[in-house]
């Protein structure tokens, strides 16, 4: 991924996250939840992150909005480090400009509020309108709801959280990105709680959020299928590294990691048969910890060398936007 | 198709709610012939788990199965009512003849009993063997399901999600059943470990040679999964065909929808249709067919009209007043409209 892609919002540069496992204060056994994960995303530009639960997905997701802090290596965003923002205003500046929708659409609303106050908080909060304008507001908040399809917007701002359908939920979720005019999005399983005929409908908002409003979409999904139709980009993970990751056609259609051969053969499809032979022994998924060798994925690959247990593969470039962490591309 | 090994005709299950009666399901039959895999989509609240509870019997007020006839086939081929049989009877039959692996099957298994127990409580609930005979046959089906039988004791929590879904699979198979109920038995599991577990659920039925009812709400896997699909929109049945057909070919709108509304992993990218609106409200049922608020070629008929399912060709079955034989959706066409 370089520059020719548009202007880099956030740059994730070999970062690690160990967590505790256990609270026993005089134990401390840590697991190491990502290692080494470097990523880029552009403005208007869509990256998915796919992988087994457990595999860090989210700790990413988490570690962009500043929910935890890395253990070490950075997170730029416009180039500069997010731990170095501390004061209140740049706070207010950079959530302004990154924004989270949720999995549980369910649960990421306020049920004793209606929609209309989930949408005018941020616009208040973020002082996207004049203060004490309240006809201003209101219009504000009814366009917004039109915007992502909740019409009639007045009769919906009405209405409180359980009324919607959960695809109606999600687009509310959307509206508030769209309120605060966000740059990047980062979308934690977005539609995996919504039923298939609902969720077309919601990954179009956010396609459209990508194309018009030139957003930076991060899309974490187990769906493959589903992050091939909205991301450009996208990454494998694996155990808390990143084992595969570029254009997501090229990676779809000639994966190079064993794994991603794995998952790219289990995921279904109405082309493939049950028969479908799996790219890959079973195994069992390894905890990882600070103190873990070689690669994540030597347990359970058809390929692996005694190097892949003793040694962390390194990253290589396969093409201009192809990358893979693994030995048998070793140049 | 020969005799089919269960035969549900009429089904209709009712809910009784403080705003009047729901119906769940609504004049429900179809067939699964032995041996066969059967699979029943549809979207959350259409219908399917209910289903799958009133064959097994199991619905508790406020909900009731409030018409019609569940046959299955016995070693004989005789064809019986389930609905008849008493209390007695139904619990002999429940497991024996028909089992069931549960949604969320991962919490189905008690946390604070061991494997072993929850095994031989079955066996020994409706066989005679003794306590000894049936820990030999848990083992047995541990090694089914490629799980050392010395784990027997071990509790739940000491399992992955994946194994503990092979231990329910295994529990369902104790007794030899006829047909076994699947609902959503792999949606909390990754892809691979989801593809694995249906690949052994596959080479079980070929050498056991049960027949599966498959509920889930993932197409592209029932597609894969089932040889016959049934798609089921607010309560009732709207389209059967084979698995092959049902989304090339589509005789129901909704149908269509469904197959326009998931991506495809490596053929050419379409833009995602999806389903306008949203799902029927189960207490203000219109007049006509269910679906022709969302539906995208609604006609004066579908309004004023009831639309029974109807053979449509050979093997497909669609309640939908428009379709003609031969004159299946075509995706191309909707998708530029």
């Amino acid at each position: 991924m370089n520059e020719k892609y548009g202007e880099l919002l956030i740059e994730g540069k070999n970062i690690v996250k160990d967590f505790k496992v256990s609270s026993n204060a005089l134990k401390q056994p840590m697991m190491r939840a990502s290692n080494d994960v470097s990523f880029k995303m552009y403005k208007s530009r869509g990256m998915a992150v796919v992988g087994e639960s457990g595999s860090g997905k989210s700790t990413i997701a988490k570690m962009i909005a500043k929910m935890y802090a890395p253990t070490s290596g950075e997170i730029l965003y416009r180039g500069r480090d997010i731990q170095s923002i501390k004061k209140h205003s740049d706070l207010m500046k950079y959530r302004e400009g990154v924004q989270m929708v949720w999995q549980d659409p369910f649960g990421s609303l306020n049920p004793t509020h209606n929609i209309f106050h989930h949408i005018a908080r941020p616009l208040k909060i973020h002082k996207k309108v004049t203060p004490g304008n309240k006809k201003e507001l209101e219009e504000r908040v009814y366009d917004l709801l039109e915007q992502v399809g909740l019409i009639p917007p007045k009769e919906t701002a009405a209405k409180y959280p359980h009324q919607l359908s959960g695809g109606q939920r999600q687009r509310v979720n959307l509206a508030r990105n769209i309120a605060v005019g966000a740059e990047v999005v980062l979308a934690d399983e977005p539609t995996s709680m919504l039923d298939v005929s609902i969720r077309a409908g919601v990954l179009n908002l956010m396609e459209e959020m990508k194309t018009e409003r030139e957003m930076s979409l991060l899309y974490i999904t187990h769906d493959i299928a589903t992050a091939r139709y909205i991301a450009e980009d996208l990454c494998v993970m694996y155990v808390g590294h990143m084992v595969e990751w570029g254009d997501t056609d090229e990676i779809i259609h000639r994966p190079q990691h064993p794994y991603t051969k794995l998952l790219v053969s289990a995921v279904p499809d109405p082309s493939k048969s049950i028969h479908t032979k799996l790219e890959g022994n079973n195994g069992d998924i390894p905890l990882w910890t600070p103190d873990s060798l070689g690669c994540p994925f030597a347990g359970r690959c058809l390929h692996a060398t005694p190097r892949c247990s003793d040694e962390l593969p390194g990253v290589t470039k396969l093409a201009d936007n192809h990358f893979v962490r693994c030995h048998l591309h070793d140049q | 198709m020969t005799t089919p090994q269960i035969s549900i005709r009429n089904l209709c299950v009712d809910y009784i709610t403080a705003d009047g009666d729901v119906r769940a399901v609504n004049d429900v039959s179809f067939d699964i012939g032995k041996g066969e895999v059967f699979g029943l989509a549809g979207e959350s609240g259409c219908g399917k788990s209910t289903i799958a509870f009133a064959l097994m019997r199991l619905h508790k007020p406020p909900a009731f199965i409030s018409a019609g006839e569940v046959y299955f086939a016995d070693e004989n081929g005789k064809m019986n009512d389930i609905m008849q049989l008493s209390d007695g009877e139904m619990t002999v039959f429940r497991w024996s003849q028909m089992s069931m692996v549960f949604q969320s099957a991962m919490n189905a298994l008690n946390p604070v009993i061991p494997i072993v127990d929850q095994f031989t409580d079955v066996i020994m609930r409706h066989t005679d063997k003794n306590k000894y005979e049936a820990v030999k046959r848990a083992e047995q089906l541990l090694q089914i399901v490629d799980i050392h039988p010395n784990r027997l004791s071990d509790y739940p929590h000491q399992f992955s999600g994946g194994m503990r879904q092979r231990l329910v699979i295994a529990i369902a198979l104790a007794l030899n059943p006829k047909l076994i109920i699947m609902d959503e038995p792999t949606t909390a599991l990754d892809v691979v470990v989801q593809r694995e577990i249906l690949q052994k659920i596959y080479a079980l039925k070929e050498e056991f040679g049960f027949s599966i009812l498959f509920i889930t709400h993932d197409l592209s896997l029932m597609v894969e999964f089932s040889d016959r699909i049934g798609i089921m929109y607010s309560g009732q049945l709207i389209e059967v065909a084979s698995a092959q057909d049902i989304l090339k070919n589509p005789y129901h709108p909704y149908t269509h929808g469904l197959g326009s509304s998931f991506p495809s992993l490596t053929g050419p990218k379409a833009a995602l249709i999806g389903i306008p609106g949203n799902p029927l409200n189960l207490l203000d049922i219109p007049t006509g067919c269910r679906f022709q608020a969302r539906c995208p070629r609604v006609e004066e008929v579908c309004r004023t009209t009831a639309n029974p399912l109807r053979q449509i060709e050979a093997n497909h079955m669609s309640n939908c007043h428009l379709a003609v034989a031969g004159e299946a959706i075509k995706f191309v066409e909707l998708e530029t409209a």
